[in-house]
């Protein structure tokens, strides 16, 4: 068998009932709420066919519309930096900080900066990066690491945020698990930083090429303070997230809420062009990010995977995310989207075993607002990894798919291996179930359920017995 | 109408019963039946292992069994594999580049059914005539409800049904961890899906558990069976087919 780093990597997850039941109610709950409001419009489905040509027009001549941003931006007293990896944009955020002087930093909630591991480059730097999402917060107060796109401590209860805060945060030694004095003991904590920071970072859900309008939607109002109050705002982006016309933001700005938060509108959206004098951060860096992108549009199957706008529907509708939660997939991005995005952004170099982390349900694929058939998207990359990456397609898996491919190709064959199977087990059978453990990956199978034996008079040996008259 | 059935090579091999009770009930609606013996595998575990290319020559060992004008329709009991003629076909076709195989598999896949579709949309039939004192509930596979869309056919078809007592199963369509090989390469997170597919239907009190898919009530059965629940799958095709003994 190939690898599987994922299946290893679920086995802690699967074991922790805490952690179950935690992602249960969670993805159920927001499941649910999501499937209410969208539900309650009559033109869900034109507004997901509508979010889908827009991203594909926008991916399609993403080449154009870029240096059209990097224009308009420009244009609205913007700086555009243009970055090939993590490791050069990281840099390239470290100087445009180090110029400032500033030694901590505000950061509006962001999966790129996760992705290239800002945090990190900026500490070895001596530079401070507070995150002021609250669920961000809590993964970093507790020196733990995201699990959802959307709900990066998704993983955690309210019991244990508190004693994460009671450890953690000055004066919170009388902090309940009451989810409003939790988020007041973050927002004092919060409020200080805010006021201080001269630079703030952001990630964009959205960029108009037209305009030049960087767009960040969010429901604590965090992004506003970090977005508005300090003097510099750098902000990355995967060059994805671009749309090329502002009223594009009309079909979006419908769709993502209601498919994230389950919102029919999120509560904070931000929208800014470049610098406005005398109003808000009187310096803007735009950091356009590649790291993969690139590799990815020219597969024309996966790149369907850029369209993403991070809602995060498909982790909360995934049958496997439910049951191994976020960590399992080691990536930023997991879920059903991460195990199409991670490989390709990687070029394979990370998450080759996430293709094979679905059932191929296609629960994704029915919540995805912009419509990423995403488990078609999975069959290809499995095509891929056995085909180019080292480890995977060949060995015993791939001797046994090719010789069953052969058997089956003919009749004859077929119907030998039928009657071979069938005697073969015929000493372990017993009541149609075969009786005794079998090595291999059948052992999998056989932990938990029991094996059908091959049966005692196929289908064909009844047709072929049946009398002719009965034939028609 | 002029019927050939699909037996599918889990249907053949393993889960004869489902076939042989198909062939029943289409014949018993006055339908011509036959059985192209050179069919084998629709190559669905290939596609969808990743393995294109042993795929596609299944796919052309298919379209050359089915190819021939002499049936009407083409009938499988079972969604997933209908759903990789539906779904995959045309895509692999494509993939090969060759032209004659692109319209052949065109000129095939309209004419390939799911039983349940089948039966509901095409022959616009819910009383197929079958009497089943049970206590059932019905499992809605993911690839009949997502990728052919079935709908409530099923449901129509198991409510005409004299004598069942069809009961509504919790979560039910919330996949019961199958998906081929990934009930062995990532078996144990299907093992924690099948568990709560498990415990869905034994909160339902029925004796059997049908759905439209052997392979899904392969892993089902296979779990309710280790268990020693006594709940036992059985394949729509066989309560549609089950009539009173006159």
């Amino acid at each position: 068998m190939s690898r599987n780093e994922f299946a290893d990597a679920a086995r802690p997850a699967l074991e922790d009932s805490q952690l179950r039941a935690n992602l249960r109610e969670a993805t159920h709950t927001i499941r649910d709420k999501r499937a209410r409001v969208t539900g309650e419009l009559a033109d869900w489905e034109e507004l997901r066919e509508a979010g889908r040509r827009i991203k594909e027009r926008a991916m399609r001549h993403l080449d154009v519309h870029l240096e059209q941003l990097e224009r308009t931006v420009t244009k609205a007293g913007g700086r555009v930096h243009w970055a090939r990896d993590g490791a050069e944009a990281n840099r390239l955020i470290g100087d445009l900080i180090a110029a400032t002087g500033a030694d901590e930093v505000v950061k509006v909630k962001s999966m790129v900066t996760d992705e290239i591991a800002l945090n990190s480059a900026l500490a070895e730097r001596g530079i401070t990066a507070v995150e002021t999402d609250l669920a961000e917060l809590i993964i970093q107060l507790s020196h733990d690491s995201s699990s959802h796109i959307l709900v990066p401590a998704i993983h955690r209860n309210r019991g244990e945020i508190r004693e994460i805060f009671r450890r953690e945060l000055a004066g919170t030694e009388a902090l309940s698990d009451d989810p409003a004095q939790l988020a007041e003991a973050a927002r004092a904590h919060l409020r200080r930083k805010f006021l201080s920071a001269r630079v703030a970072i952001s990630g964009a859900n959205f960029a108009v090429a037209e305009t030049g309008a960087v767009c960040v939607v969010e429901s604590e109002g965090n992004g506003r303070m970090c977005t508005t109050l300090p003097r510099s705002l750098i902000t990355v982006m995967g060059i994805e997230k671009l749309l090329p016309r502002f009223a594009d933001l009309g079909v979006m700005l419908q769709l993502l809420p209601r498919s994230s938060t389950a919102e029919r509108m999120n509560p904070y959206t931000s929208l800014w062009t470049g610098v406005t004098r005398g109003d808000g951060p009187q310096e803007f860096h735009l950091v356009l990010l590649d790291a993969g992108r690139t590799a990815t549009l020219r597969d024309e199957v996966g790149r369907e995977a850029l369209n993403c706008i991070r809602c995060s529907a498909c982790l909360n509708v995934c049958p496997v995310y439910e049951r191994t939660g976020g960590h399992a997939y080691e990536s930023t991005y997991p879920g059903p989207i991460g195990a199409i995005l991670t490989p390709q952004l990687s070029e394979f170099r990370k998450g080759a075993s996430l293709p094979w982390a679905s059932s191929l349900c296609g629960a994704c694929y029915d919540v995805c607002p912009v419509k990423i058939d995403i488990p078609t998207v999975l069959v290809h990359l499995r095509g891929r990894v056995n085909r180019e990456v080292e480890g995977y397609g060949g060995g015993g898996e791939g001797a046994a798919m090719g010789l069953l491919a052969r058997v089956f190709q003919r009749r004859g064959s077929y119907e030998r291996a039928q009657r071979l199977a069938r005697a073969l087990s015929r000493p372990i059978v017993r009541d149609g179930w075969i009786t005794r453990r079998l090595p291999g990956p059948i052992a999998g199978w056989q932990s938990v359920r029991e094996l059908p034996a091959p049966a005692s008079e196929t289908f064909r040996e009844w047709w072929r017995s049946r009398p002719p008259e009965d034939k028609r | 109408m002029r019927i050939a059935l699909f037996t599918t090579c889990v249907g053949d091999t393993l889960f004869p019963a489902a076939s042989i009770a198909t062939v029943a009930v289409l014949e018993r609606l006055g339908h011509s039946v036959s059985f192209p013996e050179e069919q084998t595998c629709c190559g669905q575990m290939h596609a969808n292992s990743g393995y294109t290319e042993e795929a596609t020559r299944l796919l052309r060992h298919f379209v050359d069994t089915f190819c021939g004008d002499e049936f009407d329709a083409i009938v499988a009991p079972s969604g997933s594999c209908a759903a990789m003629v539906e779904d995959q076909y045309a895509r692999l076709a494509r993939r090969s580049g060759d032209e004659q195989l692109i319209r052949a598999v065109a000129a095939l896949t309209p004419r390939v059914f799911e039983l349940s579709q089948f039966l509901v949309e095409e022959l616009d039939v819910e009383d197929v005539g079958a009497y089943y004192p049970h206590r059932v509930t019905y499992h809605p596979t993911c690839h009949s409800l997502r990728l052919l869309r079935v709908g409530d056919a099923p449901l129509r078809l198991l409510r005409a049904v004299r004598g069942i007592d069809l009961v509504e199963l919790g979560e039910a369509d919330g996949c019961c961890g199958f998906g081929g090989t990934f009930a062995v390469k990532n078996a144990e997170v299907s093992a924690a899906m099948l568990a709560d597919k498990c415990r869905a239907v034994l909160d339902t009190g029925a004796e059997v558990c049908t759905a439209l898919d052997s392979s899904c009530l392969m892993q089902i059965g296979g779990g309710l069976t280790r268990q020693r629940t006594g709940v036992r799958t059985v394949h729509l095709a066989e309560i549609l087919a089950a009539q009173e003994e006159r």
